[in-house]
């Protein structure tokens, strides 16, 4: 059974007035048990809004979203139950933070959902660890804390409800490099130690093409185009009239191959470009052309 | 949720009252207030009712947004109809049913405080409605120009107006996300007891507070690194001048004063 589907999803914002405006239009999806999923869309495709509908924020104009089968919005407690069971982490996720210390703004969602004492501390325990906040962290007050820290401090907090789906909207916005590395590497632990099911929104593709096993296009709205990294990546045109393009790197590696390179077709991430260049090298022998191309990949 | 709220709403236009210079449209305001209370009768409320609907018809706003606005305070319409029709006394009873009575005078006078209000509603939000909180911000910093000379600080007030309109709209934006965020954590903002729905509005006040604060001090750098320093010879990239136009309005507007009191 899939995990979460919509169907049919529509969502119109103030209907019937002059402001009327159709957020998404007709969206039938599923996710799996256990996938990785990658969402990607320009602004204002209509990204929020769907993923609000996926845990019940909003309700759909028309079409409806299944959690296993079941209608979220069925009954008022199924829903919020649902909110539970699907996290979604808002853009700039640390605005949301608000209590005096780390470790309580993590226990708000587990105490929400109306657990003992011991299991609160248990889940916020568990999600620091998962979101690498060391135990002198949840001592402090979330304001104290750096932006890297804040944002994994309130990814820990919906972590902290052990969501089945987890939603991450461009959780590493704003965020430099390492703060990136550490935020994804944080999901993925979660993912593996619960089997649980992740949608990251982002505009990475190359973040995208490392982690997901799948990837879906919005775009004005509409589900677009979806499949696997190399099912997407490979159609450039498609890509390029929907205002986005495949990783730099699989660009550069394109070039490279209309350069005269035998590089395979599938590069999506720094690495693979990397290895099949070391590859090359070795075969040949020789590396004049190959040796001028590490600074191209640091572009990437 | 939040986005439905109307407060001081300017719907963009190139009508002849959306140009009109703002000064003048306070002036016009304020005289269209004297005169609605000064109005006695049937004739001048008639005839303000006359200048309402062309004001109304010369700026094209629709019916719709005239109601939603009048929505607010259709309440307090409704308390003075009532209060007015049971307890003004006067000779001609209509109706007497043990201590009900309603008089005709009760009758008039409710009519008359009922539009009273309602024209008094529409004729100020019509200079909302047409004027940006802008123009309407500078139009009010030099109309109180002459209150500098006892020293009172009008630019930095008027400063302080157009910033906090300018951020209406963002702080409901934000609220309105901190709401989502908080409800995916399970906060429940609509059931329970009072203090339980007064405790639940911490986790939204608080970012919130942060957030103005955060938006503020940013706010105060941007203006610092672009050496703002308040109104000592500072000039205007829109300097507002009076158009024929304008002095024509201001003229109907006295005009209108005069015939009122005139029918008084």
């Amino acid at each position: 059974m899939h995990m979460l589907k919509t169907e049919s999803l529509t969502h119109v914002y103030s209907s019937g007035t002059p402001f009327e405006h159709v957020a998404i239009y007709d969206i039938d999806f599923e996710v799996e048990k256990g996938e990785y999923l990658g969402i990607i869309g320009a602004t204002g495709s209509g990204k929020s809004t769907f993923i609000s509908h996926l845990n019940g924020l909003i309700k759909p104009t028309s079409g409806r979203v299944l959690y296993e089968g079941k209608d979220i919005h069925e009954s008022k407690s199924f829903t919020r139950d649902t909110r539970f069971k699907v996290g979604l982490v808002f853009q700039y996720p640390e605005y949301q933070l608000f209590e005096s210390t780390v470790f309580e703004d993590i226990a708000f969602g587990p105490k929400n959902m109306g657990l003992s004492a011991s299991d609160v501390e248990e889940r916020v325990l568990e999600a620091a660890g998962f979101a690498g906040l060391g135990d002198q962290l949840l001592k402090k007050s979330p304001f104290e804390l750096s932006g890297g820290e804040k944002r994994r401090a309130a990814i820990a907090g919906v972590i902290a409800m052990r969501p089945e789906v987890l939603i991450l909207d461009e959780p590493t916005a704003g965020l430099d490099p390492r703060g990136r590395e550490e935020i994804l590497r944080n999901v993925m632990n979660y993912k593996n130690a619960h089997g649980a099911t992740v949608i990251m929104v982002t505009h990475d593709m190359e973040q995208l093409a490392r982690a997901v096993d799948r990837i879906v296009i919005l775009a004005h709205g509409k589900l677009e185009m979806q499949g696997t990294p190399a099912q997407i990546f490979s159609q450039d045109e498609a890509l390029s009239a929907l205002g986005l393009s495949a990783p730099k790197v699989t660009l550069v590696a394109a070039r490279l191959r209309a350069l005269g390179l035998k590089l395979p077709e599938d590069i999506y991430t720094t690495n693979m470009l990397c290895n099949a260049l070391k590859e090359l090298k070795q075969s040949k022998g020789k590396g004049e052309s190959v040796r001028s191309n590490p600074g191209g990949d640091d572009h990437a | 949720m939040l986005k439905d709220i109307t407060l001081g709403q300017f719907f963009p236009g190139t009508t002849i009252v959306h140009r009109l210079d703002p000064r003048i449209k306070l002036l016009l305001t304020l005289a269209y207030i004297t005169a609605l209370f000064l109005a006695q009768g049937v004739v001048a409320y008639a005839l303000m009712f006359v200048v309402v609907l062309t004001c109304l018809t010369l700026s094209k706003i629709g019916p719709k947004a005239v109601f939603r606005g009048l929505k607010p305070i259709f309440i307090i319409i409704l308390i003075t109809v009532v209060l007015n029709i049971f307890f003004v006394h006067g000779e001609t009873v209509l109706l007497e049913y043990r201590f009900i009575v309603i008089t005709r005078e009760g009758l008039y006078n409710a009519g008359f405080m009922a539009s009273r209000l309602i024209m008094l509603i529409v004729g100020t939000f019509l200079l909302t409605y047409t004027t940006s909180p802008i123009a309407l911000t500078d139009g009010l910093e030099q109309m109180l120009n002459p209150l500098k000379k006892i020293k009172l600080p009008i630019h930095e007030l008027a400063m302080m107006m157009s910033i906090a309109l300018r951020f209406i709209p963002t702080l409901i934006e934000e609220t309105d996300k901190i709401i989502s965020a908080q409800r995916a954590r399970g906060a429940d903002f609509e059931s329970g007891s009072l203090i339980k729905r007064a405790k639940a509005i911490i986790p939204l006040i608080i970012p919130l507070f942060i957030s103005a604060f955060r938006r503020a001090d940013e706010l105060a750098t941007a203006m610092e690194s672009r050496c703002y320093h308040g109104g000592e010879g500072r000039t205007r990239m829109k300097v507002l001048k009076a158009q024929g136009r304008d002095f024509v309005a201001l003229l109907l507007g006295a005009g209108l004063i005069v015939v009122i009191v005139y029918l008084r």
